[in-house]
């Protein structure tokens, strides 16, 4: 393995005196990045030593220029829109985020969606949605916060008449109330469990479709703060370690309501700068767990979160041209580990490709591309300009042009008023 | 055999609901995908009759026994399917079916698929209604030991632990899980929701516990990061520098422990120094030392959190600094406006 590591080494400075920079993981420092176990073996350092390993023979093969398999990608997408196998039976009560995954992955590649296919999906959808309001995983099933956002990011993604007509409104507010509990926190569904996921999707959809009455977010931003623990970062529910995909929950529906400026943002900052890993270059969701591509968005996406936030309470010291994670490192991971060859992005080598994964690394490898806004727009495109995606917007996660097309649209009509009055939850089984 | 083979035998096989002369009386309801479907999956024979039939069943509204058997073959066949897990709550009540055959079955369910939402909130829902808690802790203890940071069995026990008052024995527990994993996050996480529910560590003798209980987990294992944010972690409210001694004790474990978490602590306690304004610290010594280990950080040790470093850097010079301010960069900076936001809010207020 010395002279085959000698090789590479050799190999691969030859080929990269003719490619732009060189990769962080061909560097000569990156060995040094390998996980120290201290000489105590624990489940948790076997396993972090064993994930190492696959990823330094991911990293062997290439020489040349990272490459984002588009067409393989587009082809995996465009067939997942129609059709599924039966493995995917495990999600046939989460249908809408089936919807939301592709076409929002075919949007980052800049795939057109043809018309046909946009108003089949407006069709399918509109059969998802609760005739108490919200919408459900599949057609004949209850409402449910998560296929709620998720469809109605799909439809904001769409963004034609028929696609926003589909919506509710008037019922979705209802639906909205009626998952609505004392504390300030949201049920996932009528009868259903308690965590912070359900006020980013409440937040999210009323937001978008303009329904936020002065009622409805009462509380919700003193219980996500209460999510906030030792760690920085934010648990599930109050007193939970803190985990990658609730703290982006919990901080996303904050700076929604506006309140993001009540977290302790300095501790924030720290806890999801440590998540990403130093040898591999992309997030874990928790401290000394593996590394996971999802997480390329989940924990990334929280750095223009946090720069925002900051930069609204007056911090002149914030960075001019990069959000405060390695973008390079974070590409490399996503290019290099996260790839199917037949299309399709994953988790990490050696598990299998899905369209919740193909969503968030192509996500977060658009995070890592783009810093700023319109205004003020700095590139970094690791490997061939082909590479590039759309960029997308860190709180919805759809593009931002969707997301100001849909305020727009919403904001013409009225905000309803709640029409039926709620039963206790406590009644529901 | 290949898998393939084994489905194709195994729906041949099966008898269909459909088919059964008990359920002749109730027409299976297809799913409406409508005519263009999308995301349209590729459903087994057997999936679709036992969800043609559990339409049936909701849309009108049976509650029976074979409404009861049925729900277990959706759930079989699909067990995040939280309609069919709602529908079976309410059937458990209608019916007034025994909850204790329920908790052998959720048991059971759960020890399948232990990284599913819908079996663990219906576990705590029949626990609710037995009101008898005497299980959980061992039952999560058996699923714990099969997966330790399993997030699901940590939030069921905490809410046990909350909802009963079930105190006694989990920092025994606790310690006992670090003793065989001192990388386990989620037990960290638990020590500080057990002392912080209990005591509290605003006794300062508990406080000396902990620490010293930490220092010690650090001394055996320097590079694990647990342990160095659990300290980081408790020491918070009191603030770093105020904790008679630490800076000592930390200073000596870098001959042994060096790691960058011991160097990113230095950090944080020479900035509590300077937040505090500590009389015991020299302001200066305790500015220039956190600059240079910012650096440090940035450039060797800790480059992945290059961009992070640099900005603690930044914000220490223009907080405590002589005062020339202090830019990201040598470029000139960019006009005073919101155009460095990204674009968030649907309206600014």
């Amino acid at each position: 393995s010395c002279s085959l590591s000698i090789t590479v080494h050799v190999f691969s400075k030859l080929i990269m005196e003719e490619a732009s920079p060189p990769l962080r993981c061909f560097s000569e420092s990156h060995s040094s990045e390998l996980f120290s176990d201290d000489g105590v073996q624990t489940v948790t350092s076997r396993e972090q030593v064993n994930s190492n390993k696959m990823i330094k023979w991911m990293i062997l093969p290439y020489f040349f220029r990272p490459t984002l398999l588009r067409e393989q990608h587009y082809h995996y997408l465009k067939k997942g829109l129609r059709h599924l196998s039966d493995a995917y039976e495990c999600l046939d009560a989460s249908r809408p985020w089936l919807c939301y995954w592709i076409l929002h992955s075919l949007e980052l590649l800049e795939e057109p969606v043809p018309a046909a296919v946009a108003s089949d999906v407006c069709q399918f959808l509109a059969r998802c949605q609760s005739p108490t309001g919200g919408f459900s995983g599949g057609p004949c099933q209850h409402a449910h916060l998560a296929p709620t956002y998720a469809a109605v990011n799909a439809l904001c993604i769409l963004g034609t008449e028929e696609a926003y007509k589909v919506i509710n409104r008037e019922k979705l507010l209802d639906f909205l109330y009626s998952v609505k509990q004392p504390d300030g926190s949201f049920v996932m569904h009528v009868g259903g469990e308690v965590d912070v996921r359900s006020a980013y999707c409440a937040a999210s959809v009323a937001s978008l479709t303009n329904i936020i009455t002065p009622t409805l977010f009462d509380g919700t931003h003193n219980w996500i703060l209460s999510c906030q623990n030792w760690e920085g970062g934010l648990g599930g529910v109050p007193g939970l370690e803190a985990h990658g995909g609730y703290t982006f929950c919990g901080t996303a529906a904050l700076v929604i309501l506006g309140k993001e400026h009540m977290l302790d943002l300095k501790t924030l900052l720290r806890w999801v700068t440590s998540r990403q890993m130093r040898f591999e270059g992309g997030f874990q969701g928790r401290c000394n767990k593996l590394v996971d591509g999802c997480y390329s968005f989940w924990q990334a996406g929280l750095l223009p979160l946090l720069h925002r936030a900051l930069f609204k309470e007056g911090d002149s010291t914030l960075s001019v041209s990069s959000w405060m994670f390695e973008r390079k490192a974070l590409q490399e991971y996503i290019l290099l580990c996260c790839q199917n060859p037949g299309g399709g992005l994953l988790d990490k080598p050696g598990k299998s490709r899905d369209f919740y994964h193909t969503c968030y690394c192509l996500s977060g490898l658009s995070i890592a591309q783009h810093f700023g806004n319109k205004d003020l727009h700095n590139e970094l495109i690791l490997g061939r300009d082909e590479n590039r995606l759309a960029p997308t917007h860190p709180v919805y996660n759809i593009c931002p042009e969707k997301v100001a097309q849909a305020i727009e649209h919403f904001h013409r009509l009225p905000v309803p008023v709640q029409t039926e009055s709620t039963p206790s939850t406590m009644d529901q089984s | 055999m290949p898998y393939q083979f084994y489905k194709l035998l195994f729906n041949v096989l099966v008898f269909y609901f459909r088919d059964r002369k008990e359920w002749a009386d109730l027409e299976p309801v297809p799913q409406d995908d409508g005519p263009n479907p999308v995301v349209k999956i590729a459903y087994s024979e057997k999936f679709t009759d036992v969800f043609d039939m559990f339409r049936a069943l909701l849309q009108n509204d049976e509650k029976s026994e074979r409404a009861f058997a049925l729900t277990t073959e959706a759930i079989d066949l699909n067990a995040a399917n939280y309609t069919v897990w709602h529908y079976r709550r309410v059937l458990l009540q209608a019916l007034d079916k025994d909850l204790r055959e329920e908790m052998k079955y959720i048991t059971a369910i759960i020890e399948d698929q232990p990284k599913n939402y819908q079996v663990w909130h219906h576990r705590r829902m029949v626990v609710e209604w037995l009101n008898d808690p005497s299980e959980e802790l061992q039952f999560v203890a058996e699923i714990l030991s099969q997966d330790a940071k399993n997030y699901h069995a940590w939030q069921h026990r905490q809410w046990v632990m909350q909802e009963y008052k079930l105190w006694d024995g989990e920092l025994e527990y606790v310690e006992e899980l670090l003793e065989e994993d001192v990388r386990n996050n989620s037990a960290w996480n638990q020590r500080h929701f057990v002392i912080n529910h209990t005591s509290g560590y605003s006794d300062s003798s508990i406080l000396d516990r902990e620490v010293q209980y930490t220092l010690k987990q650090i001394k055996k294992a320097p590079h694990n990061e647990s342990a160095w944010n659990y300290l980081n972690g408790i020491l918070q409210d009191g603030g770093l520098s105020s904790f008679p001694g630490l800076l000592e004790q930390v200073t000596e474990l870098q001959d042994t422990c060096s790691s960058p978490y011991l160097t990113a602590f230095l950090v944080d306690l020479y900035e509590d120094a300077l937040e505090t304004n500590s009389s015991s610290y020299d302001q200066q010594e305790m500015f220039n030392k956190a600059l240079e280990l910012c650096k440090f950080l940035a450039e060797e040790k800790d480059t992945i959190r290059r961009e992070y470093w640099n900005y603690v850097s930044r914000s220490l010079q223009n907080t405590y600094g002589s005062g020339d301010p202090v830019s990201a960069s040598s470029d000139p900076p960019p006009p005073p406006s919101s155009s460095q936001l990204p674009d968030m809010e649907p309206s600014d207020p």
